[in-house]
């Protein structure tokens, strides 16, 4: 068929830094999120480190200076968000699973979807040179409220304000370039046979976040034209003393804000979902309910943002509709976690590291989801802004989202991008020197907030009532430090495996779905001959089957 | 094999109208286009508003139908762009309690209140259009 | 390097052929963008009343040229998918190339209208009208241009026939643009 014949003249910049496969620019956006999460991972070490010695020099870096620290904290939050958990979640598996899932040869723009990749990569390096000018990098927290993110009076990094938003902006045309590839594939590309229902979770999550971001992300996009322009060249945009109101910039950002942190978490439920039904040998319970729920919480996540407004001088009526609507968001979501746990009841579970990762993500986000509660109430949201407890709330939302479901991808789907299995002990040790330390991390953390210590805060030395929680914030940096180290193991594994690992084959874990019935790594084209579908991608323990399994594509 | 543009099960594209049939559509934004322009003249506010915005509501769907050929569109299209507006109209009703105001219960804008203050005392130039 | 079209982009599950299906899911994350800046002026403005002083300055005759000229520009986008439709390559570039200097005089009357207005002080930063007025016209006209440009690369290949399907698409885009202008003209021109 089409064109294998291609590759074996391509040199290495045509088959790699030019390529238009879907697989290659997959991997580029993982390998790019995956260095951008040692910078925002090390960015977490020096200012924790700052916090539980103040004022001391910190291995690795030095003396951390308060401006300075304020520029850790903002690029450790931006970078996780934007340049770790989007790229790897969306783009990467996106791009990675997308069209062998849907059974075709490659995403419908391959040129744009290049491009996409290159956009992205060169928000990459912007942010990256933030650090380096003169004044440094951006300080004014990721959500860059202004007077302080527009004025370099105020913010004292006049360049690094400016190229972080120009990096953000880049960063969402890459993904709304991107996302319209993804919608456009699923909507048209299927394999002939392939019903709207025989779709895998983890595509239609991808599809519907893309959707999500892409209806959410415009006022921004207009706001930060608004703000370069407040910062460059004096508009008054959001300048109080001018006319202008800073409450508009929370508005245009918390609309995005708040759908955005569905955009991330639903690729992540969607992963957790495939690799609970693979490794557990079950159907998905209730994949039309799992489908309907998410896109309930997608349009339910469109009237909940001003609940990150609760205590900035917002209209207290609309605060009051704001709260409800936050208590309810938490139904739909509360339900996908019932139905994941009900997959997993009567299933043969296999405890794979991923299986492992899937687990630990329903465990962990259901304490960040029953934390929500607390900070979705106006009236207890009075004592808790601001406080550690919504950094502990947080984290535990978007940990399990970043981190552990990526995780549970990375183990589960790397047979499939690399043709090797990953060592599974070193998995383990991995996964439990993660989860352990991590719940050491943020858990005491909400104590901490439940006494009022703020956050955004450089040093608690002068805090006289904060002083007895040195110990717990002692704590929580020796856990982080100890979450890093337990890293090396996993990037050993990683690397290694890749090129030493046990041969996969093209199906090591006996799953159903498309992505698992070609060679692994897929050749240029994916399938030699492109596959039609009869049935559902998750048909296991079919009753009256001599296998376990029952792929897609076979036709009886 | 695959055709190098997709015209797969296409039947929208709205080309059993003649080069006339566009050429009338036009001709009839030009008469709102004109209509929209003289309606504000007259000076009663509630005209403006209807003559100005309404008529661009008409030219816009009238574009949307007939030039873009929505009408002929599978409906998973209009979905789309439904959603669009939808969100839009959130946008308006989430922000509009409090965006753009000068004082609220416990504050007030000085400064911006001294530049609405400046404004009236050099005598209303009225918002009404030229 | 992708000088081969894959097998995805031929498909349509949906009926509607990938570009156009693609170009809408462009026009719905734009209407967002515009409509983000739109809403910030429109609150605007009408929380503060004293911004009807600076809007009374705007120049009504070259916004109503400038709408006759997007709406005339959008006859000729359709008049060329039409051609394209029919296979008409010659009369399809012929009336591209319209469209683009529609395009072009509607840039050139902004020229002069914004030259004016800076030479007489009314800049960007004179007042939040004017930084609303320049920024989202500006914005606009960013969008302008980027249809002009692609409208020419890709008349070349229609007069030769080939992606003929392209008319279509970006004449979607164009008439997305023009209904814009549609908005911003009474917005910033005739009922301020």
């Amino acid at each position: 068929m089409s064109s294998a014949h291609h590759d074996h003249h391509e040199s290495f910049f045509s088959k790699y830094l030019f390529s238009t496969d879907h697989k290659i620019i997959g991997m580029q956006y993982m390998f790019t999120g995956m260095f951008m999460a040692l910078i925002g991972g090390y960015f977490a070490y020096v200012f924790r480190m700052q916090l539980a010695f103040p004022g001391q020099d910190i291995p690795g870096y030095g003396l951390l200076t308060s401006a300075a620290y304020n520029t850790m904290v903002t690029n450790h939050g931006t970078i996780m968000i934007f340049w770790v958990a989007m790229p790897v979640l969306i783009a990467a598996l996106g791009n990675f699973l997308i069209p062998l899932m849907i059974g075709c040869d490659d995403m419908v723009f391959p040129r744009l979807n290049r491009l996409s990749y290159q956009i992205f990569l060169i928000s990459a390096i912007v942010l990256i040179a933030s650090f380096f000018v003169k004044g440094g990098g951006f300080g004014g927290a990721w959500t860059a409220y202004p007077p302080l993110s527009a004025k370099a009076e105020y913010n004292l990094t006049p360049w690094g304000s400016t190229l972080w938003v120009i990096a953000v902006a880049l960063e969402f045309v890459a993904f709304l370039l991107g996302g319209i590839n993804f919608i456009t594939t699923v909507m048209n590309s299927r394999a002939p046979g392939m019903k709207w229902m025989d779709i895998p979770i983890v595509v239609w999550m991808i599809v519907i976040a893309s959707i999500l971001f892409m209806l959410s992300v415009g006022p921004l996009i207009a706001g930060a034209v608004m703000l370069v322009f407040d910062q460059l060249i004096g508009t008054a945009f959001f300048e109080p003393a001018r006319g202008g109101d800073p409450i508009l910039w929370q508005h245009m950002f918390w609309f995005f804000g708040h759908p955005e942190v569905y955009v991330v978490l639903l690729p992540a439920m969607g992963i957790v979902a495939d690799v609970m039904a693979v490794h557990g040998r079950k159907k998905v319970f209730g994949y039309k309910m799992v489908l309907g729920t998410a896109i309930g919480t997608g349009i339910l996540s469109f009237f909940v943002w001003a609940h990150h407004q609760f205590v900035a001088g917002i209209d207290p009526r609309m605060a009051n509709l704001f709260t409800i609507t936050t208590l309810l968001i938490s139904i739909p979501v509360g339900e996908m976690c019932f139905v994941y746990i009900a997959t997993l009841y009567g299933a043969s579970i296999r405890y794979t590291t991923a299986m492992l990762f899937a687990v630990a993500f329903l465990v962990e986000f259901l304490i960040g989801g029953v934390t929500g509660i607390f900070l979705g109430a106006s009236g207890s949201d009075v004592h808790f802004h601001d406080t550690y407890f919504v950094v502990a709330h947080f984290h535990y939302t978007f940990f399990p989202i970043a981190i552990i479901a990526t995780f549970a991808a990375i183990y589960h789907w790397f047979p499939k991008m690399f043709g090797r299995m990953m060592n599974e002990t070193w998995g383990k040790i991995h996964f439990w020197g993660t989860i352990i330390t991590f719940n050491g991390i943020f858990l005491p953390l909400f104590i901490n907030g439940l006494a009022g210590q703020h956050r955004r805060i450089f040093s608690y030395e002068h805090f006289n009532d904060l002083t007895k929680f040195q110990g717990i914030r002692v704590f929580a940096t020796v856990n982080l430090v100890t979450l890093l180290a337990f890293q090396v193991p996993f990037l050993i594994n990683f690397f290694t495996s890749m090129f030493k690992g046990q041969k996969a084959g093209d199906n090591p874990w006996k799953a159903a779905s498309l992505e698992w019935q070609c060679p692994s790594p897929p050749p240029h084209g994916n399938f030699a001959k492109m596959p039609e579908v009869y049935r559902g991608p998750y048909e296991y323990s079919v009753p009256g089957r001599s296998t376990d399994f029952w792929p897609q594509n076979e036709r009886t | 094999m695959g055709a190098s543009h997709s015209h797969a099960g296409n039947h929208s594209s709205g080309s059993h109208h003649g080069p006339g049939h566009y050429v009338k559509i036009w001709a009839i934004l030009l008469v709102l286009l004109v209509l929209s322009i003289l309606g504000p003249e007259i000076g009663v506010k509630w005209i403006t508003i209807v003559s100005a915005f309404g008529i661009a509501f008409v030219k816009a769907y009238i574009v949307v139908q007939e030039f873009m050929h929505l009408k002929n569109e599978r409906r998973v299209v209009h979905y789309a762009l439904a959603t669009s507006l939808i969100a839009m109209g959130m946008f308006v009703a989430g922000i509009y309690a409090d965006v753009g105001r000068t004082a609220g219960e416990n504050w007030k804008n000085q400064a911006a209140q001294s530049l609405i203050d400046k404004h009236a005392a050099e005598g209303h130039n009225s918002s009404a259009p030229h | 390097m992708g000088a081969q079209i894959p097998i995805a982009t031929t498909r349509s599950a949906t009926g509607v052929p990938t570009g156009r299906l693609a170009v809408w899911w462009v026009i719905a994350s734009e209407i967002v963008i515009f409509g983000g800046i739109l809403v910030a002026y429109i609150l605007g403005r009408l929380m503060n009343d004293y911004w009807g002083a600076d809007a009374a300055n705007t120049n009504v005759l070259a916004g109503s040229v400038n709408t006759f000229v997007l709406l005339t520009s959008s006859l000729f986008v359709v008049l060329a998918h039409q051609a394209a439709e029919n296979k008409e390559t010659d009369k399809a570039f012929r009336y591209i190339w319209l469209t683009i200097l529609g395009g072009l005089i509607f840039l050139v009357i902004k020229s002069f209208e914004w030259s004016y207005e800076i030479h007489h002080g009314m800049t960007i930063t004179s007042s939040r009208f004017w930084s609303f007025y320049y920024t989202a016209a500006g914005i606009h006209g960013l969008h302008v241009i980027a249809g002009m440009i692609i409208m020419g690369i890709i008349s070349f290949d229609v007069k030769k026939g080939k992606f003929l399907h392209r008319v279509e698409n970006i004449g979607i885009y164009w008439h997305f643009v023009d209904i814009v202008w549609i908005f911003l003209f009474p917005l910033l021109y005739i009922a301020k």
